[in-house]
């Protein structure tokens, strides 16, 4: 009886153990609900990649791990507070062309996450390198391909990198900007989660992201056309209540 | 050892980070640390500039005001001028922070004759090193002491802290304040309770003690005298430790029990630097790693140190050597930023002239106080997690690989812009466990939620046109001129435009000339789905953010 207890319990704390938490709403799109310890991941170049990477940091900054961002100039710091990251925990680095494997090989060594950008180039001999040092070490390092026009990025970006999972975004629609009215109010995406064993089968999670108050949240199946603004005009503070034709979507 | 009060000469420079600005004094000048004023100019005082306004106040009561960012890296190296002009007169100078200074009378009076003989020739000296005209006597009327680039203060009293409250009181006086042994008390009894928060352990940011001469003021007790004509023991039972801390300065007494035994000798270290170090960022970054050991030392015993010694020499056989003080114990991060501003001033960096010659060959960090640590020790990053050590570790072996600089921690400043709201600082120049938090503050005119993900270090040429290809701009009024149709963003093809919104005028600092900044903004969505920010300025457009 005991002995069934302890083969039960076991496998769970060894998971949490192995895993640093995400926001409740990124847990489905995981196979352990979570970033595991060691792995890699890769955020592929497409709309809201930005958000979604700054959306898989703000779990483990705030559950206590540090977070390290390398290369990635145009990160938006009002974005990423916005979205629940614990900025307190949270440094920026940018090497120079040369030391980019190295700065990041060092990171590894104490920060849980490593976001790298798309002004780190990395050879096939880095990558696997570096996916070696975070296993030993038990960090994550995720790649980022966002803003590569503003970073001045030319080749691939992280394109070749072996990531375990792979996160790609797909059908981003912004709600609540109109022609002349409103503003850029909460975006609703699909995050298309691929990769090996649980991931063979790609998970699609539909996500607000970011939600009303900047952050992500889960978005709920049913479509919605319109969606009526309220919203003050953020200047003047003249109330402006009109009703927001949004256009058709294409696809669900 | 003494058992009383040690007599203390104290230097109070009054708003030295607005002086280390090296701005005149005519000019207008306010610090600011998160977007609150931490120190005025006396020309910026006098437009109604005060301390803890926020800088929208300060900059709407002085429209010409200069507003510099808080950087105690800076201060620091211009505090060193003044120490230097110090050094021959006293040996054991300790500074307490960059604008303030103490030093132990006993040996130096002897010498010069008589603590008012050493008070004068220190407070000439201080003016002097200010690029004070000699001679100067007078400050009634707005004589020649308004002329100077700081209001310096000198006093010498029973016990360090007390001396530093005096000079503080004696910032605008044309002499030095000298108060006969034994009658500190007295001097002090006239000074209102709130000055308490300028020195000891009741320090603003420690979070300990902070709102004690508010409480006191609230039950009655107006001054110092007040305080300490109560019964020491009625005090410690209201108010504990902190409070007969305060009982004590307040009554002319020590800070603490005198020590009966000098520091452990084993808690000295010390570094090699072979070849000599003859780079600031080279010796700082060696200093670093011996603050960690000697912290380790220290907190292997439980102790915390209060005073700690910093010796340099050089390869030619120079030796120099400070005093550093710190009523709250000194944790590594703040020896080795001590450290730093200190090789800084000797080995000069920038415009400060090289006050040693050659490199530093060897670093000595040696404890002259400790104390036990009561848990007043503050930790990395806001908390001494054994994750946030292996970081900090991790971040000084980054600097070795890219360079200082290259290594940056965001810091919130408040702002319009998405770029202006946090900004990034080096990381040797904040202190990890005082970083500022958001404001409570509301910023009129600010873009709404959400903040846009993807914000460009330097704005990037945009094209905006309308249906009859007219670039759009926006009047006076405003609106703008026609609903935007097609955009290109950095010379890239034209993209049709699906939905917009905007403008959101800004009209920043009108009333300055140079700073004046007028600009409008437009959210965008593309018919590619993609949302951006873009910026119109004086008749260009910008493409300032991506939401991406």
């Amino acid at each position: 009886m005991l002995r069934r207890l302890v083969d039960s319990v076991r496998p769970v704390t060894a998971a949490h153990e192995r895993t640093l938490p995400v926001l409740a709403a990124l847990e489905p799109l995981l196979p352990a609900g979570g970033l595991v310890r060691g792995s890699s991941v890769r955020v592929a170049d497409g709309p809201g990649a930005m958000s979604l990477a700054l959306a898989l940091l703000a779990g483990p900054t705030r559950a206590g791990s540090w977070a390290a961002c390398v290369g990635l100039p145009a990160l938006g710091w009002a974005a990423a507070a916005e979205a629940g990251v614990a900025l307190e925990r949270v440094a920026a680095v940018e090497p120079g062309a040369g030391s980019w494997s190295a700065v990041t090989a060092a990171l590894l060594d104490a920060f849980d996450v490593v976001l790298c950008g798309p002004a780190c180039r990395p050879t096939a001999t880095d990558l696997r390198r570096l996916s070696a040092r975070a296993r030993e070490r038990g960090s994550v390092l995720v790649g980022v391909d966002a803003g590569r026009r503003g970073a001045g990025g030319r080749g691939d970006g992280t394109a070749g990198w072996p990531a375990d999972v792979r996160l790609g975004t797909d059908a981003a629609v912004w709600h609540g900007v109109g022609s002349g009215h409103g503003h850029l109010r909460r975006r609703r995406l699909t995050v298309v989660a691929t990769g090996r064993g649980h991931l063979a089968r790609p998970r699609r999670v539909a996500l607000w992201l970011p939600d009303a108050e900047g952050r992500p949240g889960p978005a709920a199946d049913h479509r919605i056309d319109h969606e009526v603004d309220h919203g003050r005009h953020p200047v003047d503070g003249v109330g402006v209540a009109s009703v927001v034709r949004l256009p058709t979507r294409t696809s669900g | 050892m003494n058992v009383g009060p040690v007599r203390t000469l104290a230097v109070w420079c009054a708003d030295w980070p607005a002086v280390a600005t090296g701005r005149p004094p005519q000019v207008p000048v306010a610090v600011v640390r998160a977007n609150r004023v931490r120190a005025v100019s006396p020309a910026a005082r006098a437009e109604g500039v005060q301390v803890g306004q926020r800088r929208r106040e300060a900059q709407s009561r002085c429209p010409l005001l200069e507003i510099h960012e808080f950087d105690e890296q800076r201060d620091a190296r211009a505090f060193e001028t003044v120490l230097a002009a110090l050094e021959d007169v006293a040996p054991r100078l300790e500074v307490t922070a960059p604008g303030r200074c103490a030093v132990p009378t006993r040996g130096p009076s002897r010498y010069h004759g008589g603590d008012r003989a050493l008070a004068g020739l220190v407070l000439g000296r201080v003016r002097a090193a200010l690029g004070a005209p000699a001679g100067t006597d007078r400050v009634e009327g707005g004589g020649s002491l308004a002329d100077l680039r700081c209001r310096v203060g000198v006093a010498v009293a029973d016990g360090p802290r007390a001396a530093a409250l005096l000079a503080h009181d004696a910032r605008d006086r044309v002499g030095p304040v000298v108060v006969p042994p034994g009658l500190t008390a007295v001097a002090l009894a006239p000074l209102p309770v709130g000055r308490l928060v300028q020195v000891g352990p009741v320090r603003p940011g420690t979070g300990r003690g902070e709102d004690l001469p508010d409480v006191l003021g609230r039950l009655g007790l107006r001054t110092l005298g007040h305080l300490a004509a109560l019964e020491p023991a009625d005090v410690l039972a209201r108010f504990g430790a902190e409070g007969l801390d305060v009982h004590r300065l307040a009554s002319g007494r020590e800070d603490r029990p005198p020590r009966v035994t000098d520091p452990p000798a084993d808690l000295t270290v010390e570094l090699g630097l072979d070849p000599p170090a003859d780079r600031v960022d080279r010796a700082a970054f060696a200093a670093k790693a011996l603050a960690d050991e000697f912290h380790d030392r220290l907190a292997s015993r439980g102790l915390a140190c209060t005073r700690v010694l910093v010796v340099a020499e050089t390869e030619v056989g120079d030796r120099i050597e400070r005093l550093w003080r710190h009523e709250g114990g000194l944790s590594a991060a703040a020896v080795a930023q001590r450290m730093r501003w200190q090789l800084e001033g000797w080995l000069g960096s920038g415009r400060a002239t090289a006050r040693c010659r050659g490199g530093v060959c060897r670093l000595e960090l040696v404890p002259d106080e400790v104390v036990g640590d009561t848990g007043r020790q503050l930790g990395f990053w806001g908390g001494s997690s054994e994750a946030g050590e292996r970081a900090v570790r991790a971040l000084a072996r980054v600097q070795t690989l890219a360079g200082a600089d290259a290594v940056r921690v965001p810091e919130w400043r408040g702002g319009r812009a998405p770029a202006e709201r946090y900004r990034l600082v080096p990381l040797d120049s904040v202190d990890l466990a005082g970083r500022a938090e958001p404001g409570p503050e509301p910023w009129p005119g600010a873009l709404p939620v959400p903040s846009p993900a993807l914000v460009w270090p330097a704005p990037r040429p945009a094209g905006l046109l309308d249906e009859a290809g007219r670039q759009v701009v926006v009047g006076g009024r405003g609106l703008a001129s026609a609903p935007p149709a097609r955009c290109s963003l950095d010379g890239a093809a034209w993209v049709e435009v699906r939905s917009w919104a905007g403008p959101w005028c800004t009209d920043e600092r009108w009333w300055d000339p140079l700073g004046h900044r007028r600009r409008a903004r437009l959210q965008l969505v593309l018919a590619d789905g993609t949302a951006h920010l873009l910026t119109l300025e004086s008749g260009r457009w910008w493409w300032e953010a991506a939401y991406d």
